[in-house]
């Protein structure tokens, strides 16, 4: 057996004992590699393995009033969410829950939807869960290995409808919002403010949210809850104090007519304080709480009263009459009239001018008119007058200065921008140069014409009007930046002015409204909003006392077909903050807001009044507000 | 004379002794999970085994190799037909179900054949290659081993088992290359295995036939042999691909995922990653003994047999890799050394084999957890759950054992 012989065996066991050493070799050097070298990576994939991170809700910040009432808070609730392993296993395990939950197949498909978008974190089964249901959850926990049940912090508003539009509402963070810088921070499925005060703080709002995790075997059955690692605590978002008096608040809500649209606005004329915005109709905020059902939400953004819309900031409406203290306002500044100051005509139910004849509102006509009487009873002919000294360009410069196409800064998120002429250009861009004359002066001296105000930016002139002349931009918690605007009328002018508005509510177009007590007087101005597709939108604005004003309130109501309550709704709110028993108030039904001249007819001979619409103006507001449109007939009230 | 006790190869037996309680201990360790398996109570049934298999181990030291070479062509032929008898009426288990790996009868799961089989395929090449008297010199030579490993080879792939037949031909090699074939002669007997791989790519393919044509040149080969091998690589080539098509759809996984197991990490490559994040999540010190979360969260899979090194890895860390791996290479060169020092070729043969096949479980198995080479399904020795291999372990050191104790008695000394 030479082949066996001893030296032959050694040289093949030295090759033998090579393989084996490399190969060993190798493989420890592989070990080497994944233990040590590669250990970090392998350690972290190996927590994110057993390890589901649950996030834990921040309690959002409270919202108060300014004498700390709460507007917004925090009630525990429960969620329940699976932890999912697969698809298919979530499935399943939904379809086992559906019977408890009662849960249909669209739900199922939402749950799903849910999970794919962040497969890693547990799904979201049912966002407010009833007590009794969690309690025969619990029972069955053994045969729901992946059921997590939290409480969490809900987000609930006491007033719920009173407070819709200032709250606004919570909802999950968007695929959209969280591209943008100031959403970068919050996780998918995190809650964010969406509208209103919560979105315009959300930042101090929302605080951050925590996070804990559990252990989870291969198949997502939840091993251990607690100590499997270390626990962020949530931080809980800062409270936020506003400016709001919910006592004057409810008390607008409860005597705004109920059922009509429209939309109340006070504030403090020295400060710009907002001590109430309503907005009519609302709706419940705390419905949006852990997901909105779509039947309810489809409701609301399909109600052709448009309850999400925010008619204090985002409407605009043709200010009508109220406008009439921005002519009266300019003039003085220029110092073209004083408060004894006639016009040539006389009021005779209207003015012929060029080709036209532009009425009153009053076709019995209001006789010659100084400028003091002239506000009092909004007399049209005494304003077409006064448009035309004034001249086209002039008017224009000057609203535009004390801000008529601005918007006013209010913190509100979705404050629209006032459609008002920048300049005689604006003419010439929307009719065509030389295509227009100068009859647009006469509209707008009676805020008709291409002039479509919002509330806030109405109340805000007002509130320039009861203090010193200078603007003070309304707000809710911070004020915004002072652009310093301001009326430039002496003390003396701006106490005539007053006194021309105490005129109103007294013996004027409002007369009556202010009529209770008669301890507090009330300065006002009503005005009509021309509607061609139904009745007409009344304004009032008012503030009192008219001596040391406290309080300016401003109000619109759409179609308000009765007519005559506007100013009375205000004159009880300005009594109620004042403290003045409103009880022996007027009726609502004394005051007339259908103090304007209704739209004349086409101002170039020769086009129809469709053709005339500014195509940027049309369409703005399409059901609610119309500047331009075909004139119904006059009233004669 | 009967071989007495204290007689016994202390290096062999203290290794193995060592490592089968190594083995225990983490058997018992890969049951102590915080989700219920089966697993749990099965070191209980190892203990059994063990005690059945340390029977086993002092039955073959006490047996004498010439009483073994005389019953080996019986085990052999006993061995091919229970493969056949277990093709027939097999049962599958573990990962594939389709596999008839198992031995059934009345329901009972007796056994998996095939780890026996190694051990009659052992012999059989061992009593063949002794008597020859001189080493195998030409492809004709070879074809009688060939036939040996051939056979259970065919059925074991049929079952089919991939990794079984991988340790048949490392066997076939490690054997022919002990009893003094010349590694040219066995590179051209691999040759068309390297046909295959190189297959898939006509390139490589294509270099490879120029390189082997120029070998059988240089080597001076009869021309029907280097015919032959020619042949067999161009044949290799050419039925590759409709072999892949024919490989079990799982097979197929496997080997893909080996290559890229992000493909589909919650399928195919699960086993890979979740082996390595277990391995590498050890550490240097590793977790603690039975403290290892991948394991007792249940993402380690087949944590009881396949994958149970991951559970050293993970828990004892790269220190408990190192020395089971140190534990490993003492056992193979402590068979090679009584390989070497064996009074006769067929015991040489033999104990050489046995470390073969041992050294092919501990490649396989422990490349396999950290995707150095693909998965295939088959045990470690002494750590693994599962009878029939430990049985045909403690077999063939009851084998190396005896050879031992042969050549201590006629006063071998290391020259």
């Amino acid at each position: 057996m030479s082949s066996f012989h001893p030296h032959l065996l050694d040289r093949r066991l030295r090759v033998a004992r090579a393989v084996v050493w490399a190969l060993m070799g190798l493989i420890v050097v592989v070990f080497f590699r994944t233990q040590i070298l590669e250990h970090g990576k392998y350690r972290l994939q190996s927590e994110m393995n057993r390890l589901r991170p649950i996030p834990l809700l921040a309690p959002r910040g409270l919202i108060m009033d300014r004498n700390g009432k709460v507007l917004a808070e925090n009630v525990p609730g429960y969620t329940v969410s699976l932890l999912p392993g697969d698809q298919d296993s979530l499935r399943a395990e939904l379809r086992r829950l559906a019977p408890l939950v009662k849960l249909d197949e669209a739900e199922i498909g939402r749950v799903l939807t849910r999970y794919r978008k962040v497969p890693y974190l547990p799904v979201m089964v049912l966002a407010n869960a009833k007590f009794e249901l969690v309690s025969s959850l619990e029972e069955r926990r053994v045969i729901f290995p992946g059921l997590l049940i939290q409480p969490e912090p809900k987000r609930h508003y006491p007033d719920s409808s009173l407070v819709a539009h200032l709250m606004g509402y919570v909802g999950e963070v968007t695929e959209a919002e969280r591209g943008q810088r100031r959403f970068a921070g919050v996780r998918l499925g995190g809650l964010v403010g969406k509208d209103g005060l919560e979105r315009q703080y959300d930042d101090s709002l929302r605080g951050a949210d925590g996070v804990r995790f559990v252990e989870v075997s291969a198949l997502g059955r939840v091993v251990r809850e607690a100590g499997a690692a270390s626990t962020l605590a949530p931080v809980a978002g800062q409270p936020l104090r506003t400016t709001i008096d919910l006592d004057l608040q409810r008390y607008v809500a409860q005597i705004f007519p109920a059922g009509q649209r429209g939309a109340v606005l006070a504030l403090n004329p020295n400060t710009g304080e907002i001590l109430a915005l309503y907005s009519a109709p609302g709706f419940d905020p705390n419905s949006f709480v852990g997901g909105i059902e779509s039947g309810t939400w489809r409701r609301l953004n399909e109600s052709e009263s448009h309850p999400l819309f925010d008619r204090s900031i985002q409407a605009r409406y043709p200010p009508g009459s109220t406008w009439k203290l921005a002519v009266a306002a300019i003039a003085l500044k220029r110092g073209l009239v004083t408060f004894h100051s006639h016009m040539p005509i006389p009021c005779r139910g209207g003015l012929q001018y060029g080709n036209r004849f532009f009425r009153c509102w009053s076709p019995r006509g209001h006789g010659d008119l100084a400028l003091a009487e002239a506000i009092a009873q909004s007399c049209d002919v005494y304003f077409y007058q006064l448009g035309l000294k004034i001249g086209l360009s002039s008017l224009l410069e000057d609203a535009n200065g004390i801000g008529f196409h601005t918007r006013t800064g209010v913190d509100l998120p979705g404050e629209v921008t006032p459609e008002f002429p920048t300049g005689t250009e604006y003419y010439d861009r929307y009719y065509g140069p030389r295509r227009w004359t100068s009859a647009v002066t006469l509209n707008l001296a009676i805020g008709q014409g291409e002039n479509a105000q919002t509330l806030v930016n109405m109340v805000r002139f007002y509130q320039m009007l009861a203090s010193d002349g200078r603007a003070r931009p309304p707000f809710l918690v911070h004020p915004g930046a002072n652009p310093g605007v301001t009326l430039g009328l002496s003390p003396d002018q701006l106490a005539g002015l007053r006194q021309a508005m105490i005129s109103v509510v007294e013996r004027g177009t409002a007369r009556g409204a202010g009529r209770f007590g008669g301890t507090i007087t009330i300065a006002g101005k009503t005005g009509t909003a021309q509607n061609p597709h139904g009745p007409d939108h009344g304004w009032f604005i008012g503030f009192a006392p008219a001596d040391k004003p406290e309080i300016v309130v401003g109000a619109i109501v759409e179609f308000a077909r009765e007519g005559p309550y506007v100013a009375p709704l205000v004159t009880r709110v300005i009594g109620h903050y004042l403290g003045v028993d409103t009880t022996l108030a007027s009726h609502m039904r004394i005051v007339l807001p259908t103090d304007t001249a209704p739209h004349p007819v086409p101002i170039l001979p020769g086009v129809a009044p469709e053709d005339t619409v500014p195509p940027d103006i049309a369409p703005m507001d399409t059901t609610r507000t119309d500047t331009t449109h075909a004139t119904p007939p006059p009233r004669d009230r | 004379m009967r071989p007495r006790l204290r007689e016994i190869d202390k290096p062999l037996a203290g290794v193995v002794l060592v490592l089968a309680a190594y083995g225990l201990a983490t058997l018992y360790s890969a049951g102590q999970t915080d989700v219920p398996t089966f697993v749990a109570t099965i070191w209980h049934r190892q203990t059994i085994w063990l005690g059945i298999g340390a029977a086993a181990m002092f039955l073959m030291f006490g047996l004498s190799p010439r009483l073994l070479e005389w019953a080996t062509p019986y085990a052999y032929a006993i061995a091919v037909l229970v493969l056949l008898f277990t093709l027939a009426t097999g049962t599958g288990g573990g990962t594939a179900a389709s596999e008839k790996s198992w031995i059934t009868i009345a329901g009972v799961r007796l056994g998996q054949p095939a780890e026996l089989a190694k051990l009659a395929v052992i012999l059989m090449l061992a009593r063949w290659l002794a008597e020859r008297r001189e080493p195998p010199a030409t492809l004709r030579d070879l074809a009688y081993p060939c036939v040996i490993v051939g056979v259970p080879v065919a059925l074991v792939v049929l079952q089919p088992d991939l990794g079984s037949a991988i340790v048949f031909i490392a066997i076939l090699f490690a054997m022919l290359y002990w009893a003094g074939t010349k590694p040219s002669l066995l590179l051209l007997l691999g040759s068309p295995a390297i046909g295959l791989v190189l297959a898939f790519s006509t390139a490589a393919w294509g270099a490879w036939i120029i390189l082997l044509f120029g070998l059988l040149l240089w080597w001076r080969l009869y021309v029907w042999e280097g015919l032959t091998i020619m042949l067999a690589n161009i044949v290799m080539g050419v039925i590759a691909v409709p072999f892949w098509r024919r490989l079990a759809p799982y097979q197929q996984n496997r080997l893909l995922a080996f290559l890229n197991p992000e493909v589909d990490p919650r399928a195919t490559g699960w086993h890979v990653i979740q082996s390595k994040i277990a391995i590498g999540s050890g550490g240097f010190l590793g977790k603690g003994f039975t403290a290892g979360p991948q394991k007792r969260l249940a993402f380690l899979p087949a944590q009881h047999t396949d994958f149970i090194f991951p559970v050293v890895g993970e828990e004892l860390g790269f220190l408990g890799v190192v020395i089971a791996l140190g534990l490993f290479i003492f056992l193979i060169l402590s068979l090679m050394r009584i390989a070497r020092r064996a009074t006769d070729a067929f015991s040489s043969l033999c104990v050489f084999g046995i470390a073969s096949m041992l050294f092919s479980h501990i490649v396989e198995n422990v490349g396999m957890t950290v995707n150095l080479l693909p998965i295939t399904g088959i045990p470690l020795p002494f750590f693994s759950y599962g009878g029939s291999f430990l049985l045909a372990c403690s077999l063939a050191v009851g084998i190396a054992l005896r050879v031992a104790w042969e050549s201590r008695q006629s006063g071998y000394a290391e020259l």
